[in-house]
């Protein structure tokens, strides 16, 4: 080790000298065109953090006075955290799946843990091989998500464009016992239609026995069984021809709720209104027809918007796009609310109070409305939060108010 | 929180009361005025859960004070005649002394300086208490159902002009049942809140 040089007069080149005389090899790099100044020899050029640093760092160190030279550490020797970020950042080898672990996000117990997954599987696909290990769990009541806490991930999103080492962790949740949309929606649509009739009939042990079978006296009693039954037969064709659905399944406590709901209050209504003490309406003739008229025209309204949504969407896919205007008039409602098939669905029960003048029919458009409210705000918030450009004019379900 | 103020102002009339006449009938009339003053005051406390004053949820807040509600205005003030059973002092005296641990329990919470007497008190005299004031009530409404029925009170009967009736007897019916899913969810509301907070118990809430 050559003693370090100090010159007095004029700064090396290049040139690489530290405190201590027994410590850094002397590196000077000249490219031989530097002299030294007259009369003197190379002076150490001042670099007064690096010193500060190796007095701090290595001077107390006799041990570590000679570091070693920065070497390649080979990748086996990197930390884990390093070589996650290198696996993001490439892609896999050739032949090599992600490995995914599965476990239960309250319990965090292992569940399930499946190798060579090809990394361009998609959650549905990882749902798939988690039913195989679990069958009672079938993919629809699978909740997966990167977070015990976090949002469930969705089906479409695939394994590699996930922020995941190579072994996915993802934490799973019971979602419980799923039904399908479809069953959901005929089974409570086909309800109110059968009760309203049993009661339209007068069928035993609900009227008086000198009632039974016996028909109505009044017209408007036998408009709003045409009314009401044509109401549900278009809402079971919608669901079985017209409606496209987001979501597959819905947990299966919900059909019990929903039943109870349409079928409770069918009976209700219709008990009254078929009832022999019935009275009709206090302005008559003139009151059923504007009724009428307004019921028509909302069902109508109510019809071509959900054609026109079915329209948005192309069959097998869940896209989602900002519903506009089209030819069909009734669809012209889309220019100020953001759910007009709601607003039309209140419409047609409005009518309906109006031409049978029952106030429990008044009171499920009531708690109708407050329902199709929440159900519009909440589209119209997502509706915000997906389009940048969604029209400002837009309310939820009332024009202008609500 | 001074609302233990009004049911101690209650229960003193109520010993007086049964210490003068020596019998529970008339016991009603006498306290009438201010159970039904201050229990509407009640509704201040739904107020007081949606603003967060109290930890209480507003469902089971609200579940409380509408069947107080419903037992002071609607079956004791509109139905004279049950006033002098016995059933109404059993659910009286539960009443009066829930009522007065609970809101000593809150005004000494909110002072910080809670006794564990007062604690130990709020999270077990429910035990009992609860079960007598609930038997109390219902032994009430079924003494009122005979008069409902006699009378016809506060129902409607078709024919008229909006086409809907109500009858007060099967609403009481209706009532009366309805004790027997609502009464064991409260009940047991209140036994896992005791095992917290008497005994430090963690319990795992089940979500869906």
């Amino acid at each position: 080790m050559r003693r370090k040089e100090r010159s007095t007069s004029r700064f090396a080149p290049a040139t690489f000298q530290g405190l201590a005389s027994n410590m850094w090899p002397v590196v000077t790099i000249l490219d031989g065109t530097a002299t030294p100044p007259r009369g003197g020899e190379w002076r150490a050029a001042p670099r007064p953090h690096f010193d500060w640093w190796v007095a701090k760092h290595l001077s107390a160190r006799p041990c570590l006075a000679r570091a070693p030279p920065p070497r390649c550490v080979p990748q086996a020797d990197w930390p884990a955290s390093w070589r996650e970020r290198l696996v993001l950042t490439q892609d896999q080898p050739r032949g090599a799946g992600s490995k995914v672990e599965i476990l239960d996000a309250k319990t965090r117990e292992k569940l399930c843990f499946l190798d060579k997954v090809e990394p361009h599987a998609t959650i549905a696909e990882i749902k798939n091989l988690f039913t195989k290990t679990h069958p009672q769990w079938y993919p629809a009541r699978q909740s997966l998500r990167l977070d015990p806490k976090g949002k469930s991930l969705k089906d479409e999103d695939v394994l590699q464009k996930l922020p995941v080492g190579t072994t996915a962790t993802l934490y799973f949740r019971d979602l419980g016992a799923q039904i399908s949309w479809v069953t959901v929606f005929l089974t409570e649509y086909a309800g109110p239609l059968f009760i309203y009739l049993l009661f339209y009939f007068r069928v035993p042990f609900i009227y008086g026995h000198k009632y039974d079978f016996t028909s109505s006296r009044h017209t408007v009693v036998h408009l709003a069984c045409i009314c009401h039954s044509f109401h549900y037969v278009k809402r079971l064709l919608e669901t079985l021809f017209v409606h496209r659905f987001s979501h597959g399944t819905m947990p299966l406590r919900n059909i019990f709720k929903n039943c109870t709901y349409y079928w409770g209050f069918a009976a209700w209504m219709a008990y009254y209104i078929n009832h022999p003490l019935y009275t009709p309406p206090t302005y008559g003739a003139q009151q059923v027809k504007l009724a009428l008229a307004i019921f028509v025209i909302c069902q109508l309204g109510n019809f071509s918007i959900h054609m026109a949504l079915r329209d948005l969407r192309p069959a097998g896919s869940k896209t989602r796009k900002i519903p506009y205007p089209t030819k069909n008039p009734f669809t012209w409602l889309f220019l100020l609310v953001s759910c007009p098939n709601y607003t039309y669905e209140v419409g047609s029960w409005i009518g309906f109070a109006i031409m049978t003048q029952c106030l429990p029919v008044a009171l499920f458009s009531l708690v109708g409305f407050t329902q199709m409210t929440i159900w519009a705000k909440g589209k119209h918030r997502s509706y915000l939060k997906e389009f940048r450009d969604y029209p400002p004019l837009r309310m939820p379900i009332i024009p202008f108010l609500l | 929180s001074s609302y233990s103020f009004p049911w101690l102002v209650l229960a003193i009339a109520m010993v007086r009361f049964y210490m003068e006449k020596g019998t529970h009938k008339g016991l009603y009339k006498s306290i009438q005025k201010t159970l039904k003053f201050f229990q509407t005051f009640a509704l201040l406390e739904i107020v007081h859960c949606l603003i967060g004053i109290v930890p209480t949820s507003v469902i089971v807040a609200g579940v409380q004070v509408s069947s107080r509600i419903f037992m002071v205005w609607l079956i004791t003030h509109s139905i004279k005649p049950i006033q002098n059973e016995e059933s109404v002092v059993l659910f009286l005296v539960a009443w009066t002394v829930t009522e007065i641990t609970r809101y000593s329990f809150y005004t000494f919470s909110l002072l910080d300086h809670l006794p564990y007497f007062i604690k130990w008190a709020r999270y077990n005299f429910f035990i009992i208490l609860y079960p007598v004031g609930v038997v109390g009530e219902l032994l009430t409404i079924y003494a009122a159902l005979p008069y409902v029925k006699k009378t016809g009170m506060f129902s409607i009967r078709l024919p008229n002009k909006y086409n809907v009736s109500f009858d007060y007897y099967y609403f009481l019916l209706i009532t009366m049942a309805s004790y027997i899913p609502l009464f064991p969810q409260l009940y047991f509301h209140m036994l896992r809140q005791r095992r917290k907070v008497l005994h430090g118990e963690v319990i795992v809430e089940k979500d869906d």
